[in-house]
């Protein structure tokens, strides 16, 4: 199904800063690590959002924003037209219920003395109004069903279970509530690589028949590509580009997209010594002192006196998508070659 | 000067050279309270001075357990080597006393771990660590090691190396760790390098600095690359030659252009075939379907044969030999000619 214009999450200047503080008895606080710095955007229903960067860009704390795990520093989180850090009580319970969340290592976040029919069963728990305690059996049943595993496996323990199974009955678990939005926080990573592609075919199979809307994070920009409609990439806690998945990958405009996508090992020998590739210096800087101004400017080439002096907002730049750069330009390296 | 173009059959010996590294018909086998693992059985390959070998497999696969073996530091028991050789120019290691073993071990043949944050010592500074390698084996003194640790650090460039090698490992990111590990295993200039999957801990921009890295090193001094590793990312960009591993076996070697023009073996094509590609979005990948089998209870014939498109009677019931495909290109599966060709399916 394609996505519809239909915007069911809404996010708005969100801002996660994390205290630092000093002192045992009189503590102070010397500054904030900047998680989140100021995210903005939509997702619409049925459509999925990939979000790349490097560890430490703020993926994990943004999709933790978005479960209502951590209450954002200010910016509002909006499902279907309601901001979820002013709800309260059973109103944030349901809103809860329709967002989900599935883990990126199927070996740790599975309760070992849970039996899978618990550990799928256990929202039903928490939302009873779903399912009425009678019928819960039948209900975790058919959601194994639903991810492709043997119903009968119900009352078998996460050990039992291979990789790629685990990470099923954590999809399962995170399907129960018949969620709108589901956040896959590095889905396929920990899996090997015959089976990664088992697991996003059942992610696209299920997205098709419950219309879901994914947030799709990962580090594998081919499996991004593969999954997104729209690419969103992060850098110190900001989105530095984002776009339609074939304008981010074919007219990259921000130099770490540039960077990033160059960085990716292609799964082709052919022609890889005239292959252009731009290879950054040094680490991302601590999110606890960023830079001034635009804060890839450490480790960009294009980098001027401007970038430090004036941020460059996210808009509509060179390749018609938003960019935060300010000599942003169209640049397609992944079918670039150097002129040797 | 060795000639790169030996081929990694075992057979290679009757061409007259002896490659720097072999590893033949090796076996391992860990004796567990469920019974005996065989996590290898069978594997042969070779390295060259200057020649990248990339190891290709999933875990479980053996590949870890082949380097750990031709490094000397499997636990045995639980592990052992009931059959193969490891010749290091020549020499089979295996049959060498424990004190020239570890002649050989770090400054011959050195290795890189996964994880350098759980590979280095947590209490004592990364300067410590890079000089013991010449304390202990070369004699030298602290000073003196230090002073080599810091030339080191430059080497593998971590910035302002002087001041930071007295820093202790959680005082540097995941890539200058990995650096840091680097600069131990190169200390004593070793022959051999085999690097255990080097960069899956770190971000792709991270992960092509430290390949360029290794790939400069190498043709500096003219190491023999093992690279283990799941990426058919990696392997494309840096190896010369590539053997697949399935099940402690090698199903397939081949110079790194062959086997991704056209693989040789259904699993090596199964892998290359469930990359998503530009052109199939939207589309379902093609995956290969079941699962890695248990070591415990490997499948009768061919290990790969429950989860092979092509599965045929014979596939059951005979262990498919490394058939010869060319001078430098093995497969072991009964009908390589029909996947090459692409005729059966």
């Amino acid at each position: 199904m394609a996505p519809s214009a239909e915007r069911i999450l809404e996010v708005r200047d969100l801002v996660k800063h994390f205290p630092l503080s000093q002192g045992i008895i009189l503590k102070r606080q010397i500054g904030a690590i900047k998680a989140v710095d100021g995210v903005s955007f939509d997702l619409h229903r049925g459509e999925t959002l990939g979000v790349v960067g490097e560890s430490g860009c703020g993926k994990s704390t943004l999709a933790k924003l978005l479960m209502a795990l951590e209450r954002p520093t200010s910016g509002e989180v909006k499902i279907n037209g309601v901001d979820m850090a002013k709800a309260h009580g059973g109103e944030l319970k349901r809103m809860r219920r329709n967002i989900q969340m599935v883990m990126q290592d199927p070996y740790t976040s599975l309760n070992p003395r849970m039996t899978v029919g618990d550990i799928v069963g256990e929202p039903f728990e928490i939302h009873s109004d779903v399912a009425p305690k009678g019928d819960r059996r039948r209900k975790v049943q058919e959601l194994l069903e639903v991810v492709g595993l043997n119903p009968e496996h119900i009352n078998r323990y996460p050990h039992q279970f291979s990789g790629g199974q685990r990470q099923r009955i954590g999809i399962a678990r995170g399907l129960a509530l018949q969620p709108e939005v589901i956040i896959c926080d590095e889905p396929v990573s920990a899996l090997d690589v015959s089976i990664q592609a088992q697991v996003m075919n059942l992610l696209e199979r299920l997205q098709n028949e419950f219309n879901l809307a994914y947030i799709f994070i990962a580090h594998d920009l081919s499996v991004v590509r593969h999954i997104s409609d729209r690419v969103a990439v992060m850098y110190l806690g900001k989105i530095v580009e984002l776009g339609k998945d074939v304008a981010i990958y074919e007219q990259p405009a921000h130099p770490y997209t540039q960077a990033l996508l160059s960085a990716v090992p292609v799964p082709d020998p052919e022609g890889r010594e005239q292959r252009e590739r731009i290879i950054l210096q040094g680490d991302p800087p601590s999110p606890a002192d960023p830079p001034s101004g635009c804060r890839f400017r450490t480790r960009c080439w294009k980098a001027q006196d401007i970038c430090a002096q004036q941020e460059p907002p996210l808009e509509i730049r060179a390749g018609g998508h938003l960019s935060a750069c300010h000599f942003a330009e169209e640049h397609d390296v992944i079918h670039a070659v150097t002129e040797a | 000067m060795n000639n790169p173009s030996v081929d990694t059959h075992p057979l290679s010996d009757e061409v007259g050279q002896e490659p720097l590294l072999a590893v033949d018909n090796l076996h391992v086998e860990f004796v567990t309270r469920q019974g005996l693992v065989k996590a290898v059985n069978g594997v042969s390959y070779t390295v060259n001075a200057g020649e990248s070998l990339a190891v290709l497999g999933e875990s479980g696969s053996g590949k870890s357990v082949t380097a750990q073996a031709i490094m000397g530091i499997l636990d045995m028991p639980p592990a052992r080597i009931p059959k193969g050789e490891i010749r290091f120019r020549g020499t089979d290691m295996l049959k060498l006393s424990d004190q020239a073993r570890s002649q050989i071990r770090g400054q011959r043949i050195a290795m890189i771990f996964q994880d350098a944050l759980s590979a280095l010592n947590p209490v004592f500074t990364v300067g410590w660590q890079i000089s013991e390698m010449f304390r202990v084996h070369r004699g030298m003194s602290k000073r003196d090691g230090m002073k080599k640790a810091v030339e080191l650090m430059d080497r593998v460039r971590i910035p302002a190396a002087r001041q930071r090698v007295n820093d202790y490992p959680h005082q540097f990111s995941g890539g200058m760790r990995q650096r840091i590990m680097i600069a131990m295993s190169i200390a004593l200039d070793p022959e051999v390098l085999i690097a255990d999957e080097p960069t899956t801990a770190l971000d792709v921009t991270v992960q092509a600095q430290i390949m360029e890295l290794l790939a400069e090193l190498q043709r500096e001094s003219n190491m023999g690359l093992i690279l283990i590793t799941h990426d058919l990312g990696v392997v494309a960009d840096v190896a010369d030659k590539i053997a697949v591993m399935y099940g402690g076996r090698i199903v397939e070697n081949a110079p790194v252009h062959d086997l991704y023009k056209n693989p040789g073996h259904p699993y090596s094509k199964g892998l290359l075939d469930s990359i998503p590609r530009v052109d199939q979005k939207g589309q379902e990948l093609y995956a290969i379907k079941g699962l890695p089998p248990n070591l415990l209870d490997m499948p009768s014939g061919c290990a790969f044969h429950p989860r092979c498109p092509y599965g045929r009677p014979n596939c059951v019931t005979d262990v498919p030999p490394l058939y010869e495909i060319s001078g430098t290109r093995g497969s072991a599966c009964h009908y390589y000619r029909e996947v090459l060709d692409g005729t059966i399916g």
